[in-house]
């Protein structure tokens, strides 16, 4: 190997830009982008005042929350919007457990929820509740016997992501569902649906879940607006409190901006559904196919809808995560080291430990994630790299 | 009440004899560059051995002001004055009492009134003064109390063509200012020590240079951002630094390819030596600094430091040398860097680092394993050089 003529030089920007990167984030749709300057420039009024202008701004909430309900065969009153998929995941837990105490104390989740579930729950341990963790095959699936021997009379939640934002596990929410509400109907189940939703037809009331919290700018909607699906039969307390909207649960100006946004995304990501995935599964499954057997390189992820079409999961041994993702981003390819949105702290990822990888394994773990902007020629472009690069870059560990 | 006038104190350059006018113009200078951001017209002028800010119009916060003159080399202290043009008694009389009342929110401290008249046809005596203002704050501050032996605080009041009271004097940073004695290269890291180094050598009023080595992809884009947000805390004192951003991955691979790997940090460290230095003579700077400190780490030992100064032909200047890690931490917070260095992104110093690199490396060694480098060194530093990147970052 020539090392003067590999330049690693971050300036190298003739290739074509790859955003292997939407788990973490997506770009923002065009037709998203425009609803939500229109309610700028145009239907900029607070959508609770009583005037006209109001009532106009208040239709783009209004369109919104059919939509999205639409999308999940649901009654729109069953929505709200938060600002995020971590406010929907504390709205769901806090809301929940302080709603249903007097029925007992106990919460069953997994062992690779996302941080804006584990730690709510964290929280609400300090606060007397008693917290069970189920554990996951190496694939990332719960034990559902495990799940059915946790149930206690005082379970009064539990919360299971639907897919795993690192790995892409997809967890059996429909045998969840059935095991809690054969043991006791009581019981809520809360669904993490923040990768899972925009990628799967997700029917609540079919499937037995009764809050369900999503994102927008996971499927090319803008940061800072989600929302969570709560069953009419469920009262949650409130965790923001003050002017009383969205029927007291969510306090606060109606984020129009935002929520017509929301809207925007989830119509478009749920219009020519099926195509969509197809196009973002390909891509998954052409790198699991064409990556060199390289030594040292697992994939952790499965091909297909058996996990996440949009996660795929690679360890490279012997390569840390960070210089990986460097070396890619000179070749203006991108993707995530560990799990993006803690990865500024060098603590080993829960899930990928959970799945059963080493500590050194996990810190040389990457994810790539894709969308319907990318393409399978963006796919030939990583591989080429990739083959190229590991081989180089293992040289100096 | 605000803050009109600013007496600035400034105390080793009052020594420097014939040379003296140049070192207050250099000092002036610095004042005139450290007060532009505030976009407001200052007066800087001169006057029997005092340097005096003047504001000329409203449009200035006063503690902008104290917060840019206290980090101007050279200033020992500063003053802030209340200037009145009309010298009306009753006028001064409450001028004082509201430069009291600002300037001492605790009350209960025990003060003298000093009055110095230049102005001699003024209708009161210095003496009748210093009684008739001293019983005004006695009068409006009941917790305070006269004191002419050991004043906790002295008020100073001046009659000349108009009135000036002060009593106040903040500390400024000391040392001299920037631009009297020549230039040099600061090889910054990111780490604590660096910046502190080049606070310590600018303070002597000498003006810095940076050179940042980047090492992508093991050290991320992120870890330069780092360097260069270090780089414009620097210069709110130093003035704008002009950092040198080179790209060190191809020669740090070669030498982990080619020498021993308990050598690699030394063999490193005397490359970065000869390129800083290399750039620094085409600059025209004459001296590197360095953030080393004796036994900080295996590169730090008397040794190693010996072996890599046996690479540069211009002197190193490494102020940090005796420190602890607590004192230069201490520095580093009244500076304003240290938040910016702890921040968790790896440098080129810590990839790749032996297990048990050598602490007392030979030189004879060393020497022997570059040898090994001899084919394509000059060949890796000229494009590294070559392909430098030049930053210019001013304060922020």
């Amino acid at each position: 190997m020539n090392l003067a003529c590999y330049n690693y030089n971050i300036k190298e920007f003739e290739y074509m830009r790859v955003y292997f990167d939407n788990a973490a984030s997506t770009q923002t749709a065009k037709s998203v982008v425009d609803i939500m300057k229109k309610t700028m420039e145009e239907d900029y009024a607070n959508p609770s005042a009583k005037h006209i202008m109001g009532i106009e701004a208040e239709n783009y909430y209004k369109d919104a929350a059919q939509t999205v309900a639409e999308t999940m065969k649901v009654n729109p009153k069953e929505i709200v919007f938060t600002s995020g998929g971590t406010e929907s995941n504390n709205m769901a837990l806090i809301g929940a457990a302080q709603a249903y105490k007097r029925s007992g104390k106990h919460i069953i989740t997994s062992s690779i929820e996302h941080a804006s579930v584990y730690e709510p729950l964290a929280y609400l341990k300090e606060e007397g509740f008693e917290i069970s963790v189920l554990k996951t095959d190496g694939l990332g699936h719960i034990d559902l016997e495990e799940l059915k021997d946790c149930i206690r009379k005082d379970t009064i939640l539990v919360s299971i992501m639907l897919v795993n934002n690192e790995v892409g596990a997809v967890e059996p929410a429909d045998e969840i569902s059935g095991i809690i509400k054969k043991a006791n109907p009581k019981i809520i189940f809360h669904a993490d649906a923040i990768q899972a939703y925009g990628k799967y037809k997700i029917y609540p009331k079919k499937k037995g879940i009764d809050l369900l919290s999503a994102s927008g700018h996971k499927l090319h909607g803008p940061k800072g607006v989600g929302f969570l699906y709560v069953n009419e039969n469920i009262r949650l307390k409130p965790i923001v409190f003050g002017g009383g909207q969205q029927r007291g649960l969510r306090s606060g100006t109606i984020n129009t901006p935002g929520i017509a946004a929301m809207g925007e995304a989830a119509r478009s990501a749920y219009t020519d559904f099926d195509s969509k995935i197809k196009k973002i599964t390909d891509i998954k499954d052409y790198i699991i196919d064409n990556i060199k057997d390289l030594e040292g390189v697992k994939v952790n992820s499965q091909k297909g809808l058996l996990s996440a079409p949009h996660v795929l999961s690679i360890t490279v041994q012997g390569i840390k995560s960070e210089v990986l993702l460097h070396a890619f981003e000179a070749k203006n390819i991108y993707f995530s080291s560990g799990s993006a949105c803690s990865s500024n702290h060098p603590r080993v990822s829960k899930t990928l430990k959970a799945i059963g990888l080493s500590d050194e394994e996990a810190f040389s773990t990457i994810r790539l994630s894709f969308s319907e902007y990318n393409t399978v020629s963006e796919a030939d472009y990583f591989l080429r790299n990739f083959n190229e690069l590991i081989p180089l870059l293992k040289k100096f560990k | 009440m605000k803050y009109t006038s600013f007496l600035i104190k400034y105390g080793e350059i009052g020594v420097k004899g014939k040379n003296r006018y140049k070192f207050e113009d250099a000092l002036m200078k610095q004042i005139r560059i450290a007060l532009k951001p505030l976009s407001c017209d200052f007066r800087v002028s001169r006057e029997l051995g005092r340097i005096y800010v003047d504001a000329d119009d409203d449009c200035y916060d006063d503690e902008d002001v104290i917060d840019a003159l206290c980090r101007v080399f050279g200033i020992v202290a500063v003053c802030p004055v209340v200037r009145i043009e009309s010298k009306d008694f009753e006028n001064l009389k409450k001028a004082v009492i509201e430069y009291f009342d600002r300037a001492y929110p605790d009350k209960a401290v025990s003060f003298k009134v000093d009055t110095k008249r230049a102005d001699k046809s003024y209708e009161k005596t210095s003496e009748q003064l210093n009684a008739l203002l001293g019983e005004a704050i006695l009068e409006t501050f009941c917790e305070t109390r006269v004191d002419v032996h050991k004043p906790d605080v002295l008020i100073k009041v001046e009659i000349r063509n108009h009135i000036n009271i002060y009593s106040l004097s903040l500390p400024g940073p000391g040392g001299m200012p920037v631009g009297t004695n020549g230039k040099a290269m600061l090889l910054l890291s990111g780490g604590i020590d660096s910046p502190v180094a080049g606070y310590m050598i600018a303070k002597r009023g000498v003006k810095i240079e940076a050179v940042y080595f980047h090492a992508p992809p093991y050290t991320s884009e992120r870890a330069k951002i780092k360097v260069i947000e270090l780089a414009r805390t620097m210069a709110r004192y130093t003035g704008v630094i002009n950092l040198n951003i080179i790209n060190f991955t191809d020669i740090q691979l070669y030498i982990y390819e080619k020498c021993p790997h308990d050598e690699l940090t030394i063999i490193m460290r005397r490359y970065m030596m000869k390129i800083a230095q290399q750039i620094a003579k085409t600059n025209g700077d004459l001296a590197l600094i360095t953030g080393e400190s004796v036994g900080q780490v295996a590169s730090q030992t008397v040794h190693s430091l010996a072996v890599t100064d046996n690479v540069c032909e211009m002197p190193v200047f490494r102020p940090l040398i005796g420190f602890d890690k607590q004192e230069i931490i201490t520095v580093a917070q009244k500076i304003g860097t240290f938040e910016t260095s702890i921040e968790p992104y790896e440098d080129c110093c810590t990839i790749f680092v032996a297990k048990h690199p050598v602490t007392k490396p030979q030189l004879e060694k060393i020497l022997e394993s570059e040898k090994k480098l001899s084919e394509k060194i000059d060949d890796l530093i000229k494009s590294a050089v070559d392909t430098k990147e030049r930053i210019l970052c001013s304060a922020k």
